[in-house]
């Protein structure tokens, strides 16, 4: 659910921190790509997953509260998980004071395993990349620059946007604005097209700011250090438990 | 010796709107220091955007520093002409000031050493150099208004456009400001509202109203001239005597 | 709320993976055609607009007494920007949130860019060009019109997850009880992001009527005056209208269908193959199985994805069309 995105950095200097990011988005996409292919009755593959999560997330500098309270985006998810087995069909079984269905309770462990274990590993590369880093390691997984760049820029004007419309709002409060229905929206919903506005005019404005300075239409390339042989070996270690459970978790189901 | 700028009966208007500029006409020697002064929609910014050919040329000649502005020059034209712009947000664009005073010399294809020197030359000149891994979003009005126009500094322009450049900066970041552009040897065209600004810089100021230029002259005497500054919804600060003031160095 | 985000394996892998396939090409496209429109003013327009966006979903607007919602945007921005430019920009938005903000699983990014981005812009834009030749054409027109697409731009993303958990189902629950679930809330859900998506353009078009692509091929002088929108009179219509297509979607999904079933029996429709076209192996069994109606649930299914590919299809032809017709003579030439 779209809520208040704060950047989810951890401070620290952790080697996942120092590891070039470009390696770490390979292997946390990887890694997650294996634990969404297992199959859900090799219990143990999930188990073997979640420690990996786990000592990664403590290697990163996770304290254990703060770690819990970053899952909190999974939240609804796990809600309509639990539900399932009270509304699936099939064969039921018995659990506690419940007949629920008995492939629900499967799916239930199913989604719940995999929505941990992802949002684990995401949390582990955001905690551990600061965002212009995140920009590089794209570029150099080649997505299209143009992406890349478009991202970058997303970036740097993310914080002037959320302050203007922090602003607005707060101009809307001082004069006894408190909207509770829908129909009281209509001014931050004004407000809103307004932003947008402006938003598209300072796109022009900084559009005329990069002609000024030869901007022809490709950005220049930044250089920065590429990660090497040795940081690709270690981030892929990852993925490859995460692959080779889910291979023997098939071979074996 | 070539003059900096020419700009000859230059008119412009945005589509379905009415004239901007009208059969403006402007010369600036090398070296000189040049207020533009106007109220506001007189059409001061429009002008500025020509001058580097953001806003292309409906009717009249531009020549920088004796290149004529045209199509197939505009790569040399931007380079010549240095443009800081009113909101230093808008020119910051890039992560981080690094990165941003290097957007310049990056377009200009200069290789990777050179492009290094020209962005720590650059940030020197504006006394910036502790900034340079900063994000320009965590910089103070008046650093960003100075990485702006280190930005600009590394393309080696020769003549400086700066809009309303003292906007938004506290007093001690305007004296930094002013400072700054005197100890730079280049000319320079500053549109400004702050008129002992104009002062202190500009030996000479003009001014345009309804696109067109209606006074050009010493500052001083434009200065005292209150009859045409209300005409043009300018005023000297309460207290302010331009006659008073001991006049700095002046070039040009 | 469940086509948002979804986490890791919520869908079956191969949809996973199919989804992933569709988005990446749709989007390489969206990417070279907002190009073409944009051209070297794109790279600041979108990423400013990504901003935009980015903030946009991070504010709370109320519901009702005190519960609050989120603008998805995906409408409103194909809308503004064009679809080419609008995908792109949600897209973009999706990514990130999962990427860095741990919202939204890595291996979900297929279907979640599908549902959030490209259905709802495309869709969307299309569904924007529909309602604008029903409406009069001056401000109240196109504020209805983005309304309107912007609340079934959300219930068309509820149908293309549900068509998505026909074929990736990952838990025992039928296909026709999560299209009546994900359906109807969405539809009230979409009342909310209809409203706000009006309200948002209206202020729009009182201030710059010239940058919303979706008018550009009209007369500007018809928007220079600004029509009253009331509030009121939009959100009863919006509803009325929701509930009218929430009658006619829950015909299809009623456990008992008495007046299509007749008919479809009647008209011969209904046949022994068609009642064991669901057990085709492509479509999950957990979706399939337990299905009140195998014949109307396949129709319904038939149905949205040909709505939707209908839909996404012509947001697509229109975006390449328009270019192709529009010369740019109405920007003051910046070099």
């Amino acid at each position: 659910m779209a809520g208040a995105h704060r950047h989810l950095l951890v401070h620290g200097q952790s080697p996942i921190h120092t590891m070039a990011p470009e390696a770490k988005i390979a292997a946390t996409f990887l890694f997650v790509v294996g634990v969404a292919v297992t199959p859900r009755e090799a219990v143990w593959a999930f188990v073997v997953d979640g420690v990996v999560v786990a000592v990664l997330m403590a290697v990163a500098g996770y304290r254990f509260g703060q770690a819990v309270a970053r899952f909190a985006a999974v939240l609804p998810f796990v809600a309509f998980a639990f539900l399932i087995p009270f509304v699936a069909s099939g064969e039921q079984v018995d659990v506690l004071w419940f007949s629920v269905s008995r492939e629900g309770l499967w799916a239930t462990w199913n989604i719940l395993a995999k929505a941990l274990l992802g949002t684990g590993a995401s949390l582990v590369l955001a905690g551990t990349t600061p965002i212009p880093e995140v920009v590089r390691g794209l570029g150099r997984l080649r997505v299209p620059a143009l992406v890349v760049s478009i991202v970058a820029f997303m970036f740097r004007y993310l914080d002037l946007i959320v302050e203007e419309m922090a602003r607005m709002r707060t101009a809307m409060v001082a004069r006894a604005h408190d909207p509770r229905w829908l129909w009281q929206a209509k001014p931050l919903a004004s407000a809103a097209g307004a932003m947008f506005v402006r938003s598209y005019e300072r796109g022009e404005r900084v559009h005329a700011a990069m002609l000024s300075r030869g901007f022809t239409g490709t950005m220049p390339q930044l250089e920065h250090r590429p990660a090497s042989a040795a940081e690709w070996a270690a981030a892929m270690m990852v993925p490859m438990v995460s692959l080779a459970a889910a291979a023997a978790g098939f071979a074996l189901t | 010796m070539t003059p900096a700028l020419v700009v000859e009966d230059v008119s412009f208007a945005y589509p379905r709107g009415p004239k901007v500029l009208d059969h403006l006409s402007l010369t600036v020697a090398a070296g000189q220091r040049v207020a533009l002064l106007g109220a506001n929609g007189a059409g001061k910014t429009t002008f500025a955007l020509h001058l580097n050919g953001v806003l292309e040329l409906q009717s009249g000649r531009i020549t920088v520093n004796g290149l004529p502005l045209q199509e197939q020059n505009l790569g040399e034209i931007r380079r010549r002409v240095g443009m800081v712009f009113q909101n230093a947000d808008d020119q910051l664009f890039m992560p981080s000031v690094r990165e941003d005073v290097a957007f310049g010399p990056a377009n200009l294809k200069l290789p990777k050493e050179e492009q290094a020197s020209r962005v720590a030359e650059a940030l020197a000149a504006v006394e910036a150099t502790a900034l340079a891994d900063r994000a320009p979003h965590h910089l103070s009005g008046g650093e960003k208004r100075r990485v702006a126009i280190a930005g600009v500094l590394a393309m080696r322009p020769d003549l400086l456009v700066l809009d309303e450049p003292t906007s938004g900066l506290d007093p001690a970041g305007r004296r930094e400001l002013a400072d700054l552009l005197t100890s730079l040897a280049l000319t320079q065209l500053v549109i400004t509202h702050d008129l002992p600004f104009a002062l202190e810089l500009c030996p000479r100021s003009v001014i345009v109203s309804a696109g067109t230029v209606v006074a050009d002259g010493p500052t001083p005497e434009i200065l005292a001239d209150t009859e045409l500054l209300a005409a043009n919804r300018l005023e000297l600060p309460f207290g302010f005597d331009p006659r008073t003031v001991r006049r700095g160095d002046a070039t040009g | 709320m469940f086509a948002m985000h979804a986490p890791d394996g919520f869908l079956e892998p191969p949809v996973a993976a199919v989804t992933a396939v569709l988005s990446a090409v749709i989007l390489m496209f969206a990417l070279r055609q907002s190009r073409r429109e944009l051209k070297d003013k794109q790279l600041p327009l979108a990423g400013i607009t990504a901003a935009f966006i980015f903030a946009a979903q991070m504010f709370n607007f109320p519901v009702a007494s005190g519960t609050t919602g989120h603008l998805l945007g995906g409408a409103l921005a194909a809308i503004l920007l064009g679809p080419a430019t609008g995908s792109l920009v949600v897209a973009i938005v999706v990514i990130v949130q999962a990427l860095l903000f741990a919202d939204g699983g890595l291996s979900a990014l297929g279907y979640n860019v599908m549902n959030m981005a490209i259905v709802p812009a495309f869709g969307g834009y299309a569904l924007f060009l529909v309602f604008r030749r029903i409406m009069p054409t001056n401000s109240g027109g196109i504020v209805g019109a983005t309304g309107l697409a912007a609340a079934f731009s959300v219930v068309l993303s509820a149908m293309a997850f549900s068509i998505e958990w026909l074929f990736g189902a990952s838990a025992p629950v039928p296909f026709d009880n999560v299209f009546t679930a994900m359906v109807g809330v969405h539809l009230l859900i979409g009342i909310g992001e209809g409203v706000i998506s009006a309200l948002a353009m209206a202020a729009v078009l009182a201030s710059r009527p010239d940058l919303v692509y979706g008018i550009r091929d009209l007369d500007q002088e018809a928007f220079a005056e600004r029509t009253r929108v009331s509030t009121r009179a939009f959100v009863i219509g919006g509803v009325l209208t929701a509930a009218l297509v929430a009658i006619v979607v829950s015909q299809f999904a009623a456990d008992d269908p008495d007046g299509l079933e007749k008919v479809s029996i009647e008209e011969g429709f209904a046949s022994e193959a068609t009642d064991h076209a669901l057990d085709s192996s492509i479509f999950a069994d957990y979706a399939t199985s337990g299905v009140d109606n195998e014949t109307l649930s396949l129709a319904i299914a038939g149905l949205c994805g040909t709505v939707i590919t209908l839909a996404v299809g012509y947001g697509v032809f229109r975006a390449v069309r328009g270019t192709r017709r529009e010369q740019p003579e109405d920007e003051p030439a910046v070099a």
